[in-house]
């Protein structure tokens, strides 16, 4: 049927007040103020000096051995990473998904905590317990096995693999179980049939149906990877093991913040860029997807795989993963926040709660929570907003140029934090005759650049689920357009961008990646203030705020959980 | 009667990706009268819901103009458009585009709440359009809880609380399941008849709209076929199309000869039918299969036998072999032939039409496609 095109729009359009120009014009300004201008000054400090072309830094830059190793190790991590965590990934959906195994439902919400949790907080407890010099674990095998030498070192290669890929499973894991639930169980059942076995099932039919899930979760490892910052940082810098993006960090941290300095960072940064884009590339060409449709309207009760006798075993290993992966960490951290000393033994007679004292006395630390809170809830309501503005106008008004609107609100998506971080300090810090740098605008300019697609792209969504009869019947009615957009269409979308709100507010609470670069003596965040604790040696003191900050999390997330469970089913 | 509703020359254009330049609506010219009910009826791309979203205010024309209660609305030539919101209309939409996060109570009392009109009156009519549409008691009730038969006498109530002069109904009924449809159906005139307001009716299924219209617009390809009241259309189509669109048609392809008429495919055995004057030498005849008189072999007609019995619940219908064609012919259940069994066959008063050619065939498959 022919009911998708509507003049109405249009129709509108030439009338006297005309709000969707002016929401459209807002939308092309302030996409341009966030986003383009920051890309922009990277690509122009990059390659151009004192108003020149100028190719001899970013070939510098790319000739350094240092920058080259550190770029290798970036592709090293990133592809082991994405490897191993999506087949970690698979396997976990596939267990908790298709087959017969025990206590589903609990353990499917475990699975999904190595989620909400900061991967450099992670990175924290596992070079607690492996550090490859002083680690606890390593130093209680040690003593208890009479070992000659540390049996673990965290901090290589493969150390900062694991702890990614522990935080990062879950981006394939959620995406393939939400697609097996949708898929069509006679899809299988067909096979059986047809006589195909088992495990023929699985490879023939399962899996490939489910490819467009595992894909999308896997470029989300990768780019999530390659821009990472925390944990090679934590992991890396004590045995000189540097990616590109902390590499970046330590090059503006060595030259003090100087122009020269940041020149240099961006030019690392058209490096990593380019990194990403062809990783992008490279994916796009080895899981060329198809995308089938499988989704079913009706749920229907898929058949379980019965285990049989690999059920205990095989659940003994999802409860380890779990407990490895989640509960160690999250043990250890906990119990250093109580530890007199870093290092001393786990005993009762060395614990305490001076360190909280101590945390919460320190220059700083009340400042950075505040600062987080702030910069965090603002960002999520800014975003809110525009990402819905930018969403009605792309999905409703649709403008002339709204596919450049829409790559250019979802281009930060996957432009890594570290190179964002660098182009907001060339944009704000008096270029442009706008000085923001040191202050807490800085950040809250970057949150809004990094995070805006993410509220986008829930108002999107939402917004496509809303029939134009809906504000057709509105106008019938009597209503204008402005009155059936404030009556019908955004209370429709309000759940929408209430959880874009969320999606946005709790990653920004435990940002390091893009604040670590942008903050200035009295603009601490959460992450940042933790992350300095802890390389100047305080690591008890770290591990207290950490904790702090995990239950603050998690309080708000059960809030999160609450209302949206609360919510009627519109 | 005063015409209510008068369409001049409405044409719309569209541009599509795929297929080029699309003509939805060509040249139509329409009145409708206070009072009455008047269907547009077709296949799905004949420009019958683009016509109607035109009257709405939702689609501007490409060229033509649109009259409602003596007030040019649209307008090509005079730039004149005025949008749906101050057009005073009532609307029922297919999707019934009742507004999930309001109650019972909340939608229909919108379009009064929009007119700013004070709590008593609102809740007074809001009240009465409830009691007409059976949906009382169910004031505090959220869409999602209420069958589709209610979400739709919602919608309906939205529509006739404000008592608009015109009532819009875009294949209202065609989500519902049968039973509730000739219910829903009964309903709507049952409205209409109290509150005497004009309906234009869009579907694409013929009983419906013969069951309900006073005068029926059957559309194809984007032009006005016919416009007549449901019996001339059934019994005098003016050309195939309308004739096979409206009820059962039975289609033989016959040669004209020398004033003899033969099924085609068997030239000697003529069919007892006088042809008319301006017949060209290939015709079709047109009948329906319960007006074709089946005998035993020995009657006057054409010779033949039973190829096929079919039994329908409330007829019988037999497939006959006429020339090279098979014809559908249904009799009551007490007259029983066997598969097999010879008989005569009698085309009585049928409907003569010139061969369709193959090129608006193709046409009408394209625009399908859009």
């Amino acid at each position: 049927m022919r009911t998708n095109y509507s003049d109405l729009a249009a129709v509108d359009g030439r009338r006297r007040l005309n709000m969707d120009k002016v929401m459209t014009a807002v939308c092309f300004v302030l996409l341009f103020i966030i986003v383009i201008i920051p890309i922009f000054m990277i690509i122009y400090n990059a390659f151009f000096y004192e108003g020149k072309f100028d190719l001899s830094l970013f070939t510098g830059q790319m000739t350094d051995s240092k920058n080259l190793a550190a770029m290798w190790n970036t592709l090293k991590i990133a592809l082991f990473t994405t490897v191993l965590g999506t087949i970690m990934g698979v396997f976990y959906a596939w267990l908790l998904g298709r087959s017969d195994i025990p206590m589903k439902g609990v353990m499917r919400a475990l699975f999904n905590i190595p989620y909400m949790f900061p991967p450099f907080l992670g990175a924290m407890a596992w070079d607690i317990l492996l550090n490859g010099r002083s680690g606890y674990l390593n130093r209680f095998l040690v003593s208890t096995l009479h070992l000659s030498g540390m049996p673990f070192n965290i901090n290589s290669l493969g150390g900062i693999v694991f702890v990614e890929v522990s935080y990062y499973f879950p981006f394939v894991f959620m995406q393939v179980v939400s697609a097996l639930e949708r898929m069509d169980p006679t899809l299988e059942e067909c096979a059986r049939i047809a006589g195909a076995k088992q495990r023929t099932v699985i490879w023939k039919i399962t899996l490939p149906l489910v490819k467009p899930a595992i894909s999308a979760g896997a470029l989300l490892i990768l780019t999530t990877s390659l821009a990472h910052f925390g944990v090679p940082s934590i992991l890396g810098y004590a045995q000189g093991i540097y990616t590109l993006p902390t590499r970046i960090y330590s090059v503006i941290y060595n030259t003090g913040g100087s122009f020269d300095g940041i020149r240099q960072g961006a030019a690392l940064s058209v490096m990593l860029v380019i990194v990403v884009a062809l990783a992008l590339v490279l994916q796009r060409w080895v899981l060329s997807t198809g995308n089938y449709d499988i989704i079913k309207g009706k749920s229907m009760r898929p058949t379980l795989i019965k285990l049989r006798g690999a059920k205990l075993p095989l659940l003994l290993l999802a409860v380890l993963t779990l407990v490895l992966i989640v509960i160690v960490p999250l043990v250890m951290i906990v119990l250093i926040s109580f530890i007199k000393a870093y290092g001393l033994p786990l005993k009762l007679e060395n614990f305490t709660l001076a360190q909280y004292a101590r945390v919460f006395n320190a220059n700083g630390t009340l400042d950075s929570i505040k600062n987080s809170l702030f910069a965090s809830i603002t960002a999520g309501v800014v975003c809110m907003f525009l990402g819905t503005l930018v969403a009605y106008v792309v999905q409703k008004i649709k403008p002339r140029g709204k596919g450049i609107l829409e790559i250019v609100s979802m281009l930060p998506y996957s432009i890594p934090g570290t190179v964002l971080s660098i182009g907001v300090i060339l944009a704000w810090s008096g270029a442009l005759g706008v000085t923001l740098y040191n202050t807490i605008w800085i950040i809250l300019v970057a949150y809004m650049a990094r995070y805006l697609s993410f509220s986008m792209k829930t108002s999107s969504a939402a917004l496509l689920q809303v029939h134009s009869s809906l504000e057709e019947a509105a106008r019938v009615c009597g209503a204008s357009h402005t009155e059936s957009l404030a009556d019908i269409t955004l209370p429709l979308i309000r759940p929408a961008m209430v959880s874009g709100f969320f999606l946005i507010f709790l990653p920004a609470m435990r940002e390091v990646t893009t604040s670590i670069l942008l903050y200035g003596p009295y603009t601490r965040t959460l992450g940042v203030q933790i992350y300095s604790l802890r390389d100047a040696g305080m690591i008890p003191q770290a591990a207290a705020l950490a904790t702090v900050a995990i239950g603050l999390i998690i309080a708000l997330n059960t809030i999160v959980t609450l209302i949206t469970k609360d919510r009627k089913g519109v | 009667m005063a015409d209510q509703i008068v369409l001049r020359h409405v044409t719309k254009k569209f541009t599509t990706k795929t297929l080029g330049d699309i003509v939805a609506v060509d040249d139509f010219n329409l009145s409708v009268s206070e009072g009455e009910c008047f269907s547009f009826l077709g296949p799905s791309g004949c420009g019958k819901s683009t016509t109607l979203r035109m009257i709405a205010g939702f689609e501007d024309l490409t060229e033509g103009e649109i009259e409602l209660c003596g007030r040019i609305v649209s307008s090509k030539k005079k730039n004149l458009y005025v949008p749906p919101e101050e057009r005073g209309l009532g609307m029922v939409f297919q999707a019934f585009a009742v507004w999930p996060h309001m109650n019972v109570f909340e939608n229909v009392a919108f379009p009064l709440r929009i007119q700013k009109m004070n709590k008593s009156d609102i809740d007074r009519r809001v009240a009465e359009a409830l009691k007409h549409t059976s949906l009382t008691g169910l004031e505090k009730t959220f869409p999602s809880d209420l069958s589709g038969g209610q979400q739709q006498r919602i919608a309906l109530a939205r529509a006739i609380v404000t008592n608009p002069k015109v009532m819009l109904l875009d294949e209202p009924l065609s989500n519902l399941d049968p039973k509730l449809r000739e219910t829903m159906r009964f309903e709507i005139k049952e409205l209409q008849r109290r509150f005497g307001f004009t309906i234009i009716f869009v579907t694409h299924d013929q009983a419906e709209a013969m069951a309900i219209s006073d005068r029926m617009m059957v559309c194809d390809m984007g032009r006005i076929v016919q416009i007549d009241t449901p019996e001339n259309l059934y019994n005098k189509p003016c050309n195939r199309f309308v004739h096979n669109f409206l009820g059962e048609s039975t289609f033989v392809n016959v040669l004209v000869k020398d004033g003899k008429v033969y099924a085609k495919g068997d030239e000697r055995q003529a069919l007892s039918l006088t042809a008319p004057k301006s017949a060209a030498a290939e015709m079709v005849v047109a009948t329906r299969p319960n007006e074709i008189a089946l005998t035993g072999p020995t009657e006057d007609g054409y010779q033949t036998h039973i190829e096929k019995r079919i039994f329908l619940t409330d007829r019988t219908e037999y497939l006959v072999p006429v020339g090279e064609q098979i014809v559908k012919v249904q009799t009551p259940h007490r007259v029983a032939f066997a598969e097999g069994e010879a008989c005569c066959v009698r085309f009585v008063e049928p409907m003569w039409y010139p061969v369709e050619d193959a090129a608006a065939e193709k046409e009408r498959s394209r625009r399908q496609l859009v």
